[in-house]
C-alpha cells in the first residue's frame, strides 16, 4: 500500500474525497434499509420512496455543491437531505413523524425541508418542484450572487408542462440552475419508453438552447465531475444545464411497489446491481490501495451505528403536540 | 381630496411598495413593455428596470411556481394573472406550492408572495373568461383573500397584501379599473381581516364584496325609498372573514342577504350563511337568502348575461322576503 | 433462539397479506435479504425478505393461506434448533395448518365427511317499537304542537312572559316573527275569584243582531288550534268508559266552614279553602292509595307514577289550559288552595311556564260554579284518568230510613281503558268519595 507522505497533495485530497463519498453512500444505503425495515415495521406511514441504487448521483453532486447553494428534489429525496447535511437522526425521526423531525413531524418522506442547509424540499408533485428551482435561481441572480440551485427529478417529469415552462425561463432569463434529472427509466411502473416521444432526456436541452449531459450515474465520479461542469458553468454565467443521468432504482417505485415481475424482470434488476455504485468504488479504492476490505468494513460499521442511532433516537422522540396542528399555517 | 380610479390606486400601491422595498417585484404577462394588460402596471418598467418588472412568457403555471421559488430564496414577488380564468392553470403552485410550504416544512420557509389580476364577469366574455373564484382560493388554508371594491381600499389592500408574509390572493375586476373615488395623500393600509360598512341602515343587512358592493348599494337606494334602511357591509377579505363585523349587523337588524357574483354551490356567501346561522340564530328573524350568480357557465348574449348576474332589483326582492314584506 | 418471521405490512393499507409461494423450503439456508416468499398484497405481489442468517426451521403457513399483518408465518434459526410454538419437531409439517387446506379459503373448511359448516343466522333483531313520544326528561311537555317562531320571536316572547301560543304569526306557515310580538301585551285578570272567569270567548261571540251579518268568521288562535288538536287526538285514539258516583258533601262543607273560620280569625292574608281544593286533596290522595290510576299511556308500556302532580283545568280567554299543582298529594290544604289560586291567575294573565302546565300525572276539571250536575272530562293524553266535578247541590236523599236533605256532588271518571279497567276506576272513586264523604278519613 502506497504510504501517505509520498502522495502528492492533489492526491490526498483526491483519495480523501472519495473515501468521503464512499462513506456517504453507504450511509445513503445503510440508511433506505433501515428505512425499509422501519415501514415494514409500521414505524412509517404513506408514500416511503427509497433510492437504492442511486447513491452516487446525490453524493457526486453534492461534493461539488457550497453550502450557500440550495438544493430542490422531488419525494425521492432521503439521500440527498443526508448528503445536503441534514443529520440522519432528524431525517430518520422526520420519517416516523416526530417532533424532533426535520419539519416537525408536519411533512413526512416527502417533504424534508433545512431552510439554514438550503434544503427546499421534498415536493410531491411530479415535476412541480421546477418551477420552483427556476424561481431560485432568479432570486439568487436578482440579489446578485454567485450561488447556483440543483433540481433533483425524475425523467417522467419530462412529460409534464412544468418542466418545459421552468426550462424554458431558465433558459430566456439564463439563471444559474442546473436540472438533474435522474432517469431511472421507469415512473413508477410505466418503462419510459412507452409514454415518452424522445427518450434521450438530454435531447430536450436544444428545444431550450441550454447545455445538456448525459451522465453515468452508476459512477460517482463520473457523477461529481459532470456535476463540477454544470455547477461552473451556472455559477459563471448564469447558464442553466440539462443533466441526464443515467441509473438505476434496486427497489420499487415505492414502499408498495413489488421489486420486479410486474413492469421489469427479476434478471434485469440482478444485472443493475453488478453496478451498484458502492461496490464500484469499493472496488476502485481497494485496486488503488487507498482502503482495504477491513478498512471498508470498519466504515460500514461505523455507518450502521449511526445509522442505529438514528432509528434509536426517532424511536425515543415524542409526536408533536397536539397544537402543532394549527401552528404554521400562516406566518406573522 | 383627490379622486383617482381604481386601476390608479393599484398602480400608486405596487409604485409605493417597490420604492419601499426593493425585495418587491412584478411578473406577468405584458406587465413590462405593453404597459400591461389593462394598464395597471403603466410606468412601472420605466421606473424599476427590467429586472424588477418582469414579462413572462404564457405560461401560468410555471411563472407562478417561478414567483413561489423566488419568495423562498429571500425576494417579495406580486405574480399578475392576466385574469384569474387563467390561474386555474397555475393552481398546483398556489395550493401545492404556496399554500403548503409554511406548514410541510414545520414553519421554516414562509412564502411572502401576492397573486393579483382581474376576477369575474366583465361584458360578454363568454364562460371560459367571467368566472369568479373566490371560494376555490378562499378555501385553502395558508391563503389569504382579499376583494377591493374601491380606489381606496385598492391600494390599501394590495399594499397589506405586500407587506403580508403570507400567500395572498387579491381579487381585482376588469369592471372596477376604471371606477373612481376618492383617496388620501398619505401612507394608505387596509387591515386584511377587516369589513367595512360602506352604509348604515337598521332594517336589514347587505352583505357583499367588489363587484357586488355597488349592486348592493344601488339596491339599498331602491329600499330607502321603500322606507327600508339597509346596513351595507363590505367584506373586503374573504379568507379571513371579518366574523364580529358580520355578527354585528346582524344583530342590529335581525335578518340578512348574502351578495356574491360566483356560482351558488359551496359559494364564499355559504360561509357567510353558516357563520350567522352558527352565531346568530337568536337574532335571527328570517333564514338568511343569498343572491348569486345562475349556476349556469356564463353565456355570451348581453341579455343573457344580465339575467345571469346579481342585481340590485334582486338584491331587493330578497330583502323584501327576510322583511316579510312580500 | 429462532428468529420469527412475520406477516409484515408491505404497503401502507395491507392488513393480511396471502402467502402465495415460499420460495424457500424447510431446511434451506437463508442469508439476511433473501426471499422467503411471495406474498399477495392489496396492491400487487411482493417478496417477504429474510431479516436474519440461518436455516428457515419451519413454515408456519401454507402456501395459499391468508394471515393477518403480524402472524408468524416462518421460523429461521441455527440447524436442528427446535420451535417451541408449533409444538412439533421442527422437521415435521406444520401442526398449525391441519385446518387450512390449500384452497387459500382463510376459513379453514371442515373435516372431510362433515357437512357444510353451519353459518349460523345473524341474531334476530329484536322488534324495537317506535320510542314513545315523550322525552328521557322527566317531565315532558303535555303540549305537543311545535309553534313556529323565528328564534329572534321566540326570544322576545320569553323575555315578554308572552305565551307563543296565543299569537297569530304572520310569516309563511304561520311562523310567529318579531313583528307579530310587537303588538302582543299580557292581559289582565278580569277578577280575582278563585274559580275560573266566565270565558271571554263569550266576549267574540256577541248577540245576534237582528239585520246584521249572517255569520263571522273567526281565525283560531293559536290556543283553539292547540286545543283542537291535542283534544281530537284524545278522544279519538283513547278508549274512554266512565264511572259516576254521587258524593255527599255535608262533612266535606262543616269541614271547610271550620277551617275558614279559623283561617279568617288569622287575618285576610290566611286566605280560604274552596271545595274545589278540598276536592284535590282529596284526589291526590286517593291517587297515593291507587297508584294503578295515578299513570301515564306510553305506547310500549305504562309509566305509573309514585309522585302526583295534578293538572287543574282552568278556563282562560278563548280557551283552556292546566296548571299543575306538583307534589299535590304532600301539600297542606292552605297550600292547595294558595297554589291554586295563584296559577289560576297567571294562567289567565298568560305567564304560565311550560313547566307549569306539563307534567300533570291525573287531572280535575270543575264545572260546579256553572250549575253544571255532572259531565265528562276528556283525559289529557299521555294521563290515563281525569275526574269531573259538578255543582254541590242540596238533594232529597234517604239516610237511616229517614228522607232528609243533604248537599250532594257528582263526581265522573273518565278512564283510558288501555291502562284503568272498570274496577281499578271504581275501586278509586270508592276511595275518593269515601275521602271526601269523611274528610279525617284523608288523615289515615
Amino acid at each position: 500500500m502506497t504510504t501517505a507522505t509520498a502522495q502528492p497533495a492533489e492526491d490526498r485530497a483526491q483519495t480523501e474525497l472519495q473515501r468521503r463519498m464512499l462513506r456517504e453512500m453507504l450511509l445513503i444505503r445503510r440508511f433506505e434499509e433501515k428505512t425499509a425495515e422501519a415501514y415494514a415495521l409500521g414505524k412509517i406511514g404513506g408514500f416511503c420512496h427509497l433510492y437504492i441504487g442511486q447513491e452516487a448521483v446525490a453524493v457526486g453532486v453534492s461534493a461539488a455543491l457550497r453550502a450557500d447553494d440550495y438544493v430542490i428534489s422531488s419525494y425521492r429525496e432521503h439521500g440527498q437531505a443526508l448528503v445536503r447535511g441534514i443529520p440522519a437522526n432528524t431525517v430518520m425521526a422526520e420519517l416516523c413523524g416526530k417532533a424532533t423531525g426535520c419539519s416537525g413531524g408536519k411533512g413526512g418522506s416527502m417533504h424534508l425541508f433545512d431552510a439554514a442547509k438550503r434544503f427546499m424540499g421534498g415536493h410531491g408533485i411530479v415535476g412541480g418542484h421546477l418551477p420552483l428551482a427556476t424561481g431560485l435561481g432568479f432570486a439568487i441572480k436578482y440579489q446578485g450572487g454567485d450561488q447556483v440551485c440543483v433540481c433533483f427529478f425524475g425523467e417522467a417529469a419530462v412529460n409534464i408542462g412544468a418542466f418545459h415552462e421552468a426550462l424554458n425561463m431558465a433558459s430566456v432569463w439564463k439563471l444559474p440552475v442546473i436540472f438533474l434529472c435522474e432517469n431511472n427509466r421507469y415512473g413508477m411502473g410505466t418503462a419510459f419508453e412507452r409514454v415518452a416521444a424522445v427518450t434521450d432526456v438530454v435531447e430536450h436541452a436544444c428545444s431550450y438552447d441550454i447545455a445538456g449531459e448525459i451522465v453515468n450515474g452508476m459512477d460517482v465520479l463520473e457523477m461529481h465531475h459532470a456535476a463540477q461542469r454544470a455547477i461552473q458553468r451556472a455559477r459563471k454565467g448564469g447558464h442553466p444545464t440539462l443533466l441526464e443521468v443515467r441509473t438505476y432504482r434496486f427497489m420499487g417505485h415505492s414502499m408498495s411497489d413489488p421489486l420486479h415481475g410486474v413492469y421489469r424482470t427479476k434478471e434485469e434488476v440482478e444485472e443493475q446491481k453488478k453496478k451498484d455504485p458502492i461496490s464500484q468504488l469499493a472496488h476502485r479504492l481497494m485496486e488503488d490501495g487507498v482502503l482495504d476490505q477491513a478498512a471498508i468494513d470498519a466504515l460500514d460499521a461505523e455507518v450502521h451505528a449511526e445509522v442505529e442511532a438514528a432509528m434509536q433516537f426517532a424511536d425515543e422522540s415524542p409526536d408533536p403536540a397536539p397544537d402543532e396542528l394549527t401552528s404554521h399555517v400562516l406566518a406573522d | 381630496m383627490p379622486t383617482i380610479t381604481y386601476r390608479d390606486a393599484l398602480n400608486q400601491a405596487l409604485r409605493e411598495e417597490m420604492q419601499r422595498d426593493p425585495k418587491v417585484f412584478l411578473m406577468g404577462e405584458e406587465v413590462g413593455l405593453y404597459q400591461g394588460a389593462y394598464k395597471v402596471s403603466r410606468g412601472l418598467l420605466e421606473e424599476f428596470g427590467a429586472q424588477r418588472v418582469v414579462d413572462t412568457p404564457i405560461a401560468e403555471l410555471g411563472f407562478a411556481g417561478v414567483g413561489v421559488g423566488a419568495a423562498m430564496g429571500g425576494l417579495r414577488p406580486v405574480i399578475e394573472f392576466m385574469t384569474w380564468n387563467f390561474a386555474v392553470l397555475a393552481l398546483d403552485q398556489i395550493v401545492n406550492s404556496a399554500a403548503k410550504m409554511l406548514y410541510m416544512s414545520g414553519g421554516q420557509i414562509p412564502i411572502p408572495i401576492v397573486f393579483r389580476g382581474p376576477n369575474g364577469a366583465a361584458l360578454q366574455l363568454s364562460s371560459q373568461h367571467s368566472q369568479a373564484w373566490e371560494s376555490w382560493l378562499a378555501h385553502i388554508p395558508g391563503l389569504k383573500v382579499v376583494a377591493p371594491a374601491t380606489p381606496y381600499d385598492a391600494k390599501g389592500l394590495l399594499k397589506a397584501a405586500i407587506r403580508d408574509n403570507n400567500p395572498v390572493m387579491v381579487l381585482e375586476g376588469e369592471m372596477l379599473y376604471n371606477t373612481k373615488g376618492e383617496i388620501p395623500e398619505g401612507e394608505i393600509l387596509v387591515p386584511i381581516g377587516q369589513a367595512e360598512v360602506k352604509r348604515e341602515g337598521k332594517d336589514v343587512t347587505l352583505i357583499c364584496h367588489s363587484k357586488t358592493v355597488a349592486v348592493a348599494l344601488k339596491a339599498a337606494d331602491q329600499l330607502a325609498q321603500q322606507g327600508v334602511a339597509a346596513d351595507v357591509v363590505d367584506l373586503r377579505s374573504l379568507r379571513p372573514l371579518d366574523e364580529p363585523a358580520i355578527l354585528a349587523s346582524v344583530a342590529k337588524t335581525n335578518r340578512a342577504v348574502v351578495v356574491e357574483e360566483g356560482w351558488p354551490h359551496c359559494g364564499v356567501g355559504a360561509q357567510v350563511v353558516d357563520i350567522i346561522q352558527r352565531d346568530a340564530f337568536d337574532q335571527l328573524d328570517a333564514p338568511v337568502l343569498r343572491v348569486t350568480q345562475a349556476d349556469v357557465p356564463m353565456p355570451y348574449n348581453k341579455l343573457l348575461e344580465r339575467l345571469a348576474k346579481p342585481s340590485p332589483e334582486k338584491v331587493v326582492a330578497a330583502a323584501r322576503r327576510v322583511l316579510y314584506l312580500d | 433462539m429462532a428468529t420469527k418471521v412475520v406477516m409484515e405490512a408491505l404497503s401502507p393499507t395491507m392488513e393480511e397479506g396471502r402467502l402465495v409461494k415460499w420460495t424457500k423450503r424447510t431446511g434451506d439456508a437463508v442469508k439476511t435479504g433473501e426471499t422467503l416468499a411471495e406474498v399477495e398484497t392489496d396492491k400487487a405481489i411482493m417478496e417477504l425478505i429474510a431479516r436474519a442468517d440461518g436455516q428457515l426451521l419451519q413454515q408456519a403457513v401454507p402456501e395459499g393461506a391468508t394471515v393477518p399483518v403480524g402472524n408468524v408465518v416462518a421460523y429461521i434459526g441455527a440447524p436442528g434448533e427446535t420451535v417451541a410454538a408449533a409444538g412439533a419437531p421442527a422437521a415435521t409439517s406444520p401442526a398449525a395448518a391441519a385446518a387450512t387446506p390449500a384452497s387459500a379459503a382463510p376459513i379453514p373448511a371442515p373435516a372431510a365427511g362433515s357437512p357444510q359448516p353451519v353459518v349460523s343466522p345473524p341474531p334476530a333483531i329484536a322488534n324495537r317499537p317506535a320510542a314513545a313520544a315523550v322525552a328521557a326528561v322527566a317531565i315532558a311537555p303535555a303540549d305537543a304542537t311545535r309553534v313556529k317562531a323565528s328564534p329572534l320571536a321566540k326570544r322576545i316572547a320569553q323575555d315578554k312572559g308572552v305565551d307563543l301560543r296565543l299569537i297569530l304569526g304572520s310569516g309563511p306557515g304561520g311562523r310567529v316573527v318579531m313583528r307579530d310580538l310587537d303588538a302582543a301585551v299580557p292581559l289582565s285578570a278580569a277578577t280575582p275569584a278563585l274559580v275560573p272567569a266566565e270565558p271571554r270567548a263569550a266576549a267574540r261571540a256577541p248577540a245576534v243582531i237582528p239585520g246584521g251579518a249572517a255569520y263571522e268568521d273567526v281565525p283560531l288562535t293559536q290556543i283553539r288550534k292547540t286545543i283542537a288538536k291535542r283534544l281530537a287526538t284524545s278522544i279519538g285514539p283513547i278508549p274512554h268508559f266512565f264511572l259516576t258516583t254521587e258524593v255527599d258533601m255535608e262533612r266535606a262543607a262543616e269541614a271547610r266552614e271550620a277551617l275558614n273560620q279559623q283561617l279568617a280569625d288569622q287575618g285576610p292574608q290566611a286566605g280560604k279553602i274552596s271545595f274545589n281544593d278540598i276536592v284535590v286533596k282529596a284526589v291526590a290522595l286517593a291517587l297515593t292509595r291507587h297508584r294503578a290510576c295515578n299513570a301515564w299511556w306510553q305506547d310500549d308500556h305504562i309509566r305509573y307514577w309514585n309522585e302526583v302532580h295534578l293538572g287543574m283545568a282552568v278556563a282562560v280567554e278563548d280557551g283552556l289550559i292546566t296548571p299543575v299543582i306538583r307534589n299535590a298529594a304532600m301539600k297542606s290544604l292552605s297550600q292547595i288552595a294558595a297554589e291554586s289560586r295563584e296559577l289560576a291567575q297567571r294562567a289567565r294573565d298568560r305567564r304560565l311556564k311550560p313547566e307549569e302546565y306539563t307534567g300533570a300525572t291525573f287531572s280535575v276539571s270543575n264545572l260546579g260554579m256553572f250549575d253544571i250536575d255532572e259531565f265528562t272530562a276528556v283525559i289529557n293524553p299521555p294521563e290515563a284518568g281525569i275526574v269531573a266535578v259538578g255543582s254541590i247541590v242540596p238533594k232529597p236523599v234517604v239516610v237511616d230510613g229517614q228522607v232528609t236533605v243533604r248537599r250532594r256532588l257528582r263526581l265522573t271518571m273518565s278512564c283510558d281503558h288501555r291502562v284503568i279497567d272498570g274496577a281499578t276506576g271504581a275501586v278509586f272513586l270508592r276511595t275518593l268519595k269515601q275521602m271526601l264523604e269523611n274528610p279525617l278519613a284523608m288523615l289515615l
